[in-house]
């Protein structure tokens, strides 16, 4: 069992007080962090006492400890999955050699600039929903926010040590300035664009959770396979934590979905206007909002065809989703993936080198695990006895990156002129209207076992709470 | 303790895939990897899963804390799981009797007591449910216990080198100490844990007897210590429930076996009903007949260790029941213990000429002493005996922890989340 030592300031299973020049760069990192906290972190939570889970070891004993605790308090840490002495590189060019406990200096830069570019979503997504615990559907619902708000706090920890151990002074810069960009900043933006969207309500927070959380989940698991060893033990851990996000957002959209179906049903009307008069979001806004996050998020993935990428896998530097799992030869020279490209007005597949498509092959694995994430959604309209679906829009509808970037595309693939787009836009894609009108729903609820009407309770509480447990004391 | 349980009948472990979130940590979590998944859903292979429950803490939804009692053969297969769209219903009694199963082996299954849906529902019903504050975790400083090393498609071997009656000899209630050695064969267990019995034969339909579980009376170094060999507690069962005669298939095989006759093993069972190995830890023990075997394990574990001078002051404290003081397995060797290393009370239902007094009944009398164990993080907690004592005993528990003024929810669910009150009753 790896124990996590909480007498340390920082709190580890690294040995940190071994090195003691990083914990004096660590310690110093520390002030900063917290300033950043209460700068740019959850608004107006500095007395709650929150029901949290902190990870006292990294076994699954210890990694769920639940306890009232003020956010400020939260023992962030440094937290790396035990390591395996004899694991070996398992793809790429450096396959079936030794696994790297430092980095090697051909690949400093490519590995620096991805811990950087994960480092970087972390504070991110904080920032993006600092607003979002004045405006909680229910007590049950802002101890979730704040637990993903910690966690995510803890993410950026992982990389910073990452940074900070491995990379020397540019680490430490690297470190400094992942506290410095904000999102949404015109003049320092996060290095991503989903990042820098806002987040302004609810459904927007859980639409977030399930879809950019979930890209977290396949970034994590490619990064997991990682040839550095230190970063593919840090992001293992951290896909625990993600698994939570993730689940904030699926129940969250299902829950919403199901106060739906129910008003609907009471209602005996899928008309969205009366459907709003009585507090609920209507199904059309739901898919819109839904047409937003994944097409946002798909961009995550980065262009179709990437040199990158084909550098990073080949070089061990991050591996495909389940790599292991898969049972090809785990070099992947000489063979082809399909992506798609516009052509004479068509959208139209063409083989590409696979290692080049890499990005695209994540996407694709990612775009399969969401599709039958709102397949589950879907079963909760069935069972209400609603016709309506939930589906996500196609590959190439919205996207900012890639061959695909700036292509008008209707949501079921067919491609369309501007002036269609500009008259169908508000079909497709959340109006000013719509947030508006969610955002006309947003009060505070915080009541133990009491939720906005817009949204139906949970189907148990967090760690076998009761649902009307008191998650959140406020000071 | 005397569980009488099927090895073909099990609690097997289920995925809810309308909860379920398909987030993998799960199928990472699993030290033995009985998880797995395709596209559709994550699902638990019944035969690689041994109940260890690591991958329950780490699960987001709680939709993996799912179990349901099936005949070992007709246990879900992952080709079936994978296509569910929802949990399949608990198998009706009919169903499970006209599959094998009588209802009091479907009960005693070896599995987590609990369901995280069933704590939820139950958490809002006034009815009280002893239950429900059963850990299904072990202490945090318990030695970790290794499980279905002899599946019951492959039983081991044993010799037994022990049988004697340890009850006062010519009562009908006869109890039997027997000690099994198991050679150079790999048997590791803990105090807490139990070990299945196969007897030889057939049953009256031509069907292989199936195992009947006991819990280990030994320490973990042996009965004899430094030697491969464990010991059992085993009353010998002449009358059914409703007291007409019956005789007892396993209990009546066990009480009569020879020194030197091979017994079929299989096992060991049990994850969380372990003692802690904490030196400052207490124990307070609460059982009923044959659930003395757990206890005297723990008991001689701890006398041991003081022995070598291992030991921190951690309390014992035993409340032990029977109907009359003859029928007391160990009657004799626990009065001879010193009071300073263990506060023993007993509690005799048919003594004649005196009241009737139960376990419950002593532990409201020693109230100061449970309070202010209770209100100790390092005290542990376990209940061993017949079925109808739980909720007595608990209720004791609760009524002790109230009159001293402390709240019995957050004592009652601490002492679970922390592995600290284990309940095995039959």
């Amino acid at each position: 069992m790896s124990t996590i030592n909480y007498s340390e300031k920082i709190p580890n299973n690294v040995n940190l007080g071994e090195d003691r020049t990083l914990q004096r760069a660590l310690e110093g990192w520390q002030p900063n962090f917290i300033n950043w906290w209460d700068d740019v972190g959850p608004e107006g939570s500095t007395n709650h006492d929150v029901y949290l889970r902190t990870a006292v070891s990294v076994d699954p004993q210890g990694w769920a400890q639940f306890g009232h605790v003020k956010m400020r308090d939260y023992r962030w840490g440094i937290f790396l999955n035990p390591g395996d002495a004899n694991r070996e590189v398992h793809f790429g060019d450096h396959k079936g050699e030794k696994v790297w406990q430092d980095v090697p200096g051909e690949h400093r830069a490519n590995l620096r600039r991805i811990i950087v570019t994960q480092g970087d979503t972390e504070p991110a997504s904080v920032e993006q929903q600092r607003h979002l615990g004045l405006t909680a559907p229910s007590m049950y619902d802002l101890r979730n926010l704040f637990q993903i708000n910690v966690e995510e706090g803890r993410h950026l920890w992982a990389m910073v040590y990452l940074l900070q151990k491995h990379f020397g002074r540019d680490g430490r810069e690297e470190a400094d300035a992942l506290l410095q960009r904000t999102s949404g900043d015109a003049n320092n933006p996060r290095i991503l664009g989903a990042f820098n969207e806002k987040t302004p309500d609810w459904l927007a927070f859980f639409m977030f959770t399930y879809f950019t959380d979930r890209d977290g989940k396949f970034q994590l698991a490619a990064l997991a396979e990682s040839a550095f060893d230190p970063l593919a033990r840090t992001t293992k851990f951290m896909l625990t934590e993600e698994a939570h996000h993730m689940f904030v957002g699926e129940s969250g959209v299902s829950r919403v979905i199901a106060r739906t179906a129910q008003v609907m049903n009471e209602l005996k009307t899928d008309d969205a206007q009366k459907i709003r008069a009585a507090g609920c979001i209507d199904l059309g806004t739901i898919q819109r909002y839904l047409n937003f996050h994944y097409s946002v998020t798909i961009d995550l993935f980065g262009a179709d065809q990437s040199s990158n990428a084909a550098i990073f896998y080949s070089s061990g530097l991050k591996g495909r989703y389940e790599e292991g799992k898969r049972d090809d030869d785990h070099v992947l020279k000489g063979q082809t993936y399909k992506v798609l490209e516009v052509k004479e007005g068509q959208l139209v597949e063409k083989d590409v080198p696979m290692l080049n498509a890499l990005n695209e092959v994540l996407r694709d694995d990612f775009i399969k695990d969401s599709v039958s994430g709102v397949g589950r959604w879907n079963k909760v309209l069935e069972k209400a006895g609603i016709p309506t679906r939930l589906s996500v829009p196609h590959k190439a509808f919205n996207r900012q990156i890639g061959a695909l970037a700036g292509i008008k595309m209707s949501p079921e693939g067919r491609v369309v002129s501007e002036v269609e787009w500009a008259a169908k836009r508000d079909e497709w894609l959340p109006s000013s209207e719509d947030f508006a009108f969610v955002a006309s729903l947003m009060g505070r609820v915080i009541e133990p076992g009491k939720f906005a009407g817009w949204i139906a309770p949970p189907v148990m509480g967090i760690n076998r709470q009761p649902v009307d447990f008191e998650y959140v004391r406020f000071g | 303790m005397d569980m009488v349980v099927e090895a073909g009948v099990i609690k097997q472990h289920l995925i809810d895939p309308e909860i379920c979130i398909r987030c993998n940590t799960c199928e990472a979590t699993c030290p033995v990897n009985a998880i797995t998944h395709d596209d559709n859903n994550y699902v638990v292979r019944a035969d690689v899963c041994n109940g260890c429950m690591a991958c329950i803490s780490p699960c987001p939804t709680g939709s993996i804390d799912n179990w349901r009692t099936m005949p070992l053969v007709r246990a879900y297969t992952i080709e079936e799981q994978l296509t569910w769209e929802e949990l399949p219903a608990e198998l009706s009694p009919e169903e499970l009797e006209a599959a094998g199963v009588s209802g009091a082996s479907a009960e005693a299954a070896e599995a987590p007591a609990q369901t995280q849906a069933q704590a939820a529902a139950e958490a809002t019903e006034p009815v009280f449910n002893s239950a429900q504050y059963g850990a299904s975790v072990p202490p945090w400083s318990a030695a970790h216990a290794y499980t279905n090393l002899f599946p019951p498609k492959t039983p081991t071997t044993a010799t037994v080198v022990g049988n004697f009656n340890c009850t006062e000899a010519g009562f009908d209630s006869e109890t039997h100490h027997v000690v099994l050695d198991f050679g150079v064969v790999p048997f590791p267990v803990l105090e807490g844990q139990s070990i299945g019995i196969v007897p030889p034969g057939v049953d009256a339909i031509g069907k292989r007897h199936h195992a009947r579980q006991y819990s280990v009376a030994s320490p973990r170094n042996g009965e004899r210590p430094g030697y491969n060999n464990v010991s059992l507690t085993v009353k010998r069962v002449t009358e059914d429930h409703e007291g007409d005669p019956v005789r007892g298939v396993c209990s009546n095989y066990v009480c009569d076996l020879k020194v030197g006759d091979t017994v079929q093993v299989v096992g060991p069972f049990g994850s969380s009903f372990l003692m802690p190995n904490h030196p400052k830890s207490h124990i307070v023990m609460i059982c009923t007949g044959t659930g003395s075997a757990p206890m005297r394990a723990m008991t001689e574990w701890r006398r041991r260790l003081r022995k070598s001078g291992k030991f921190e002051g951690g309390k014992l404290m035993l409340f032990f029941g029977a109907r009359t003081q003859q029928e007391l397995p160990y009657f004799g060797p626990l009065q001879s213990l010193p009071k300073d290393f263990i506060d023993i009370n007993f509690a005799f239902s048919r003594t004649a000429g005196q009241p009737k007094r139960y376990v419950q009944d002593l532990m409201r009398e020693r109230a100061a002493d449970l309070a202010a164990l209770l209100k100790d993080g390092a005290s542990h907690f376990y209940v061993c005996g017949l079925k109808s004592m739980e909720e007595g005993v608990v209720l004791a528990l609760r009524d002790v922890a109230k009159e001293a003024g402390l709240d019995w929810d957050t004592v009652g669910a601490g002492l679970k989340r922390e592995g600290r009150l284990h309940l095995e009753t039959y």
